[in-house]
């Protein structure tokens, strides 16, 4: 009796201990989650419910219901048209960039000269394209002139409307050619946004073990069937993940996240701006619920 | 001769391949570098040079005078040092504690650790935007649950501090950690359970097994963290001026750049030209970016090969 207790005493006890350091490892974590977020993200969904006023001994919340929620919808002159344009914006880059990232990965991973450059080339967006680089680029005067003079602008909407002339008269629906076309203009925005998400795919695509695409070679299978029946599906869960990414990364900061901040901080309406944070949280995550389920049930899963 | 056509057929194919590859990693890098090749095209170039219709990217008046006026209102050096020490000791903290809760959540589970993980999940999910406010005035009047003003008498203020981000990094809790963890929790799945059973057959303690055996293994996706978060704290506008509005970092100072600049022209009242303004502003923006690119030729060999290995596959 006692021989068979004692390893399975002894197991547990791993076990335990196993658990007690689980718990002591996560500690920091847990001890910043609930400083730092859990307790700031219920007291913004007070205040988003409570008028605030600002006082010799700090602040009172006062209650009052959905009215903040009703302002910030139906009073506020800019919030409907941001949010709106903020989340168009987001759904349209969502394809665009998660497709150029995964073409752009396939390419990454062929072996060519200068592949390494390229590489380095190409990750450079993730350390570029972040924060008050990108909004000072965009107001850069020098910037527009040397555009100017170079004529670079012009030669640029040429393209873009020959092109767009091209399609037309191949019978292209006119959506389809604007989303195209439009999205031609905004190359660079898609190029700087989609470092990380290449990233992620070729870590991806070099997990693909070589034997299948030496068996499919054997078979006399193409190129292109390769990519459609090996490498597509066996990336098809990392576009859920890079997607997910491209939808988390793009609300951190855009015109949105600017209104709030400016009701917050410059007119100092605390509850009206955490009433806007909490509807943008909302629709951000039916996003991510629907773009989850649309993939979800595509994805192919290996094991 | 049929097998030699083929061949030919072949090769045209490849050769076509090969070139329209060419073409378009040449264009698309040209893409990324010209906003660069630009800036500093702009930054070593005269007043002068600015309006003459010949001068496109290589200057004829060619000068310093733009780093110099950039690094006098930048505070260049001071600015340089401050952001340093800054990312520097969150991006080490947040590596310490992120690949700590990341070990924790993928190899010891504890009750509850399930749910947990999701309180990670949520972290990534909810806009920064949307806590921010309760967080600032958290930060303005910071108690630490009351142990503060039982210690001291008042509430601490944390704002214009570097205790925001120290604090949030000793806690996994600055900026992006959430995918830090994920990364880091992707990654120790990733590694045989034998290994860890071997080591502690071995008499390797918890500890010991996740410093001596674990963390070494984790090599790649500690690169990748220390990567992303040094560049993301350097880059930072959102946190770092909401938190250290009068401090003297790099994205403060890039966001005050505009109205510092315009600050220059009320002693000489020639210089108040708005496109010379624009080319101290550009020059810098090449200034607070540079150190970034310099740092990263020297680790990117390390960095897109570590990534290949990140697992975040899984």
């Amino acid at each position: 009796m006692k021989s068979i207790c004692k390893p399975r005493l002894s197991k547990r006890d791993y076990a335990q201990k196993k658990a007690l350091w689980g718990f002591i490892y996560v500690l920091p974590w847990l001890i910043g989650f609930l400083i730092f977020f859990f307790v700031p993200l219920l007291s913004s969904l007070r205040f988003s419910f409570s008028s605030i006023t600002a006082n010799s001994d700090g602040i009172t919340v006062k209650y009052i219901g959905l009215q903040n929620y009703v302002e910030a919808l139906t009073i506020n002159t800019s919030f409907n048209r941001v949010l709106t344009e903020s989340i168009v914006n987001i759904v349209v880059n969502i394809p665009l960039i998660v497709i150029f990232s995964l073409f752009l990965a396939v390419l990454l991973n062929q072996k060519f000269i200068g592949r390494s450059v390229a590489r380095a080339i190409f990750f450079l967006p993730v350390i570029l394209a972040s924060g008050v680089i990108m909004n000072l680029e965009s107001t850069s005067l020098v910037q527009a002139i040397n555009d100017a003079s170079s004529g670079a602008k012009v030669v640029r909407s040429l393209q873009s409307f020959e092109l767009e002339k091209l399609m037309l008269q191949a019978g292209v629906s006119e959506w389809i050619v604007n989303y195209l076309t439009g999205s031609v203009d905004r190359i660079y925005q898609i190029v700087s946004q989609s470092g990380v998400q290449i990233l992620i795919f070729l870590a991806g695509i070099q997990t693909i073990s070589p034997q299948l695409y030496e068996a499919s070679k054997m078979e006399a299978a193409t190129g292109y069937e390769a990519f459609w029946k090996i490498t597509f599906p066996m990336v098809s869960p990392l576009i859920l993940v890079n997607v997910i990414y491209t939808i988390v990364d793009s609300v951190s900061t855009n015109e949105i996240t600017d209104l709030i901040l400016d009701t917050g901080f410059s007119a100092f309406n605390f509850g009206l701006s955490s009433a806007m944070a909490t509807i943008y949280f909302l629709a951000v995550t039916l996003i991510l619920l629907v773009s989850t389920y649309l993939i979800s049930r595509k994805v192919f899963y290996y094991d | 001769m049929r097998n030699s056509r083929l061949l030919s057929i072949e090769s045209w194919k490849r050769w076509i391949w090969s070139f329209a590859r060419l073409v378009l990693i040449v264009g698309l890098s040209f893409l990324i570098l010209y906003p660069i090749l630009q800036k500093i095209s702009t930054s070593i170039k005269d007043k002068e040079d600015l309006y003459s219709p010949i001068v496109v990217w290589v200057p004829i008046h060619f000068t310093w005078d733009n780093f110099k006026q950039a690094i006098a209102i930048m505070d260049y050096w001071e600015t340089l040092a401050n952001t340093f020490a800054l990312s520097i000791s969150t991006t080490i903290l947040t590596a310490i504690t992120c690949a700590l809760a990341g070990y924790g959540f993928a190899r010891l589970k504890f009750k509850g650790s399930n749910l947990l993980f999701a309180g990670v999940i949520l972290t990534i999910l909810v806009p920064p935007s949307t806590i921010l406010i309760p967080v600032y005035l958290n930060l303005k009047d910071f108690t630490l649950m009351g142990l503060i003003p039982l210690l001291t008498g008042k509430s601490a203020n944390l704002l214009n501090t570097y205790w925001p981000f120290i604090l949030t990094s000793l806690t996994a809790n600055s900026l992006k950690a959430g995918l830090y963890i994920f990364i880091f929790r992707q990654f120790f799945r990733g590694i045989p359970k034998e290994v860890e059973e071997a080591a502690y057959i071995d008499g390797a303690g918890i500890g010991t097994t996740f410093s001596r055996i674990m963390l070494p293994n984790a090599l790649p996706a500690m690169i990748t963290v220390l990567l992303f978060s040094f560049v993301w704290q350097w880059n930072d506008s959102f946190f770092t001026t909401t938190y250290l509005a009068s401090g003297k970092v790099m994205s403060v100072q890039l966001a005050a750049l505009p109205y510092n600049l315009s600050g220059i022209t009320d002693g000489v009242s020639s210089q108040s030209d708005p496109f010379y303004l624009s080319m101290v502003q550009d020059t810098g923006i090449l200034l607070a970016i540079l150190p970034l690119i310099l740092m990263y030729f020297c680790v990117q060999r390390y960095f897109v090969e570590g990534i290949e290995r990140t697992g975040i596959v899984g």
